[in-house]
């Protein structure tokens, strides 16, 4: 159910480009103007969203971690998933950000039933699917700079000239172009093939998938088969960058279609679960040294604690206890 | 805010690549403007195929011939638009109108930065560098 309705909506998004490219009018609000906003809502949305993560306190670090924490001298410690210094979790960090080593050792629990067992399997696929998928998007997106700069960075020919190393097709079909859609595939299909995972799942996390493929699958259109006039293209889009408000000239529905879908991608970004990206940053089983026994961390919401000591005790009932024949500390 | 420090570098940081492409192109001198083409200066006015193929769709037309003639020894081709027989040739057919490959091929390739791997078998036209 989740799956159709998320469907429709990405078509219904899409279809909505495609008719709005009738009107000229239009065609400057889809192709120009919501583009803009879209990524004024993205930038302030995800700094807002941080800033307001941020203001959370943290007042303890998470023990509960994979690995051995460091405590006697005799006892080997696991200084990547249970660091104790700045150093274990740097690289816990960039293990987590760039290689989802956290994903990789993920396992799920299947109940073999003939022979009564349980059994615990490792995911790879889906780790190499998610691999796949956000390599691909994050060089996909960086190639994408040449629409926007003038003149292009020699770091984006390089990554073209590395995506593009088979030379399969004119234009060349670049490896990550391809990568992207399977991966995206399998991951939809991971969703819809197992009834267990299938149950699980929200509207919101096919909508995600279904926004990305067909931004992918558009895109991929676009160099491909239904080709542009990717010069006009690029002088509208460096445009912007320059905040001049234009749009191209002799380019079809499918250009505005994935314009107006990488928007509401945007948009959709700061308020949805792709806010994993910023997040991963501020995960606290993976950014904090597990050094609760070796620092006191005083939590930040604790009342002031107002003590009363002997001396101040003293000091209050002096002369009841002078008259009671009390030996004071004072004297 | 807690962390304040490293939270705010984190944010600059994300601020900054975001929007790279703006102070990208505030700072160098090129304007983001479609490169001028230089058009045929031999008194030709017709192409192999209409101008709005051309321009989108002139890699598939190249591929073509490359196949049919390095494969096939075909060499003839019948245009679409105007039904005229053209000699399925890069240096002949193509460089005899667009003669100046710097101010024609690599005008638009240089803008989009595309490396076309033409010129790995083909001789350039003299001039070209």
């Amino acid at each position: 159910m989740g799956a159709l309705v998320s469907l429709v909506a990405v078509a219904v998004l899409a279809l909505l480009a495609f008719v709005a490219v009738a009107s000229d009018d239009l065609r400057l609000v889809f192709g120009a103007v919501i583009p803009g906003v879209a990524f004024a809502v993205f930038l302030v949305g995800i700094l807002a969203r941080v800033i307001r993560w941020a203001r959370a306190p943290v007042p303890f670090r998470i023990p509960t971690t994979a690995g051995q924490q460091k405590s006697l001298p005799w006892v080997k410690n696991s200084e990547l998933d249970n660091p104790s210094g700045t150093l274990g979790v740097v690289g816990r960090m960039f293990l987590e950000v760039l290689f989802f080593r956290s994903l990789f050792r993920n396992t799920r629990v299947e109940l073999i039933t003939d022979r009564e067992k349980v059994n615990y399997i490792g995911t790879k696929y889906l780790w190499a699917a998610a691999m796949a998928f956000h390599w691909s998007m994050l060089i996909v997106v960086f190639r994408h700079f040449r629409f926007f700069v003038e003149p292009v960075p020699q770091a984006v020919e390089i990554v073209q000239y590395l995506d593009g190393f088979f030379q399969v097709g004119v234009p060349v079909i670049y490896a990550t172009s391809v990568l992207l859609i399977l991966s995206l595939g399998y991951l939809l299909l991971r969703r819809l093939a197992d009834a267990k995972v299938k149950y699980i799942s929200l509207p919101t996390d096919y909508f995600a998938l279904y926004l990305l493929l067909a931004i992918a699958i558009s895109g991929f259109l676009m160099r491909h088969l239904e080709k542009v006039d990717i010069v006009n293209v690029k002088a509208a889009i460096a445009g912007w960058a320059s905040f001049q408000l234009v749009v191209p000239e002799g380019v079809g529905a499918l250009y505005f279609i994935h314009v107006f879908l990488v928007s509401v991608l945007l948009v959709y970004f700061p308020f949805s679960k792709l806010l994993h990206a910023p997040g991963v940053f501020l995960s606290p089983t993976r950014n904090l040294a597990n050094n609760n026994r070796a620092k006191r961390h005083i939590n930040p919401w604790n009342p002031p604690i107002i003590g009363h000591t002997y001396a101040e005790w003293e000091e209050e009932f002096h002369d009841k206890l002078v008259a009671s024949g009390y030996v004071l500390d004072k004297e | 805010m807690y962390d304040a420090g490293k939270i705010i570098v984190g944010l600059v940081v994300f601020f900054v690549l975001a929007t790279s492409p703006l102070w990208f192109n505030a700072l160098t001198e090129k304007g983001p403007e479609a490169p001028k083409l230089v058009y045929p200066t031999n008194g030709s006015t017709e192409c192999v195929e209409t101008k709005d193929y051309m321009i989108p769709n002139h890699m598939d037309l190249l591929n073509l011939w490359r196949d049919d003639v390095v494969r096939k020894a075909k060499r003839d081709y019948v245009s679409s638009s105007n039904g005229k027989i053209f000699d399925m040739s890069l240096s002949r057919t193509c460089m005899d109108c667009h003669s100046n490959k710097a101010e024609f091929c690599d005008a638009c390739h240089t803008y989009m930065a595309v490396t076309p791997y033409c010129w790995d078998c083909h001789v350039e036209p003299k001039g070209a560098n």
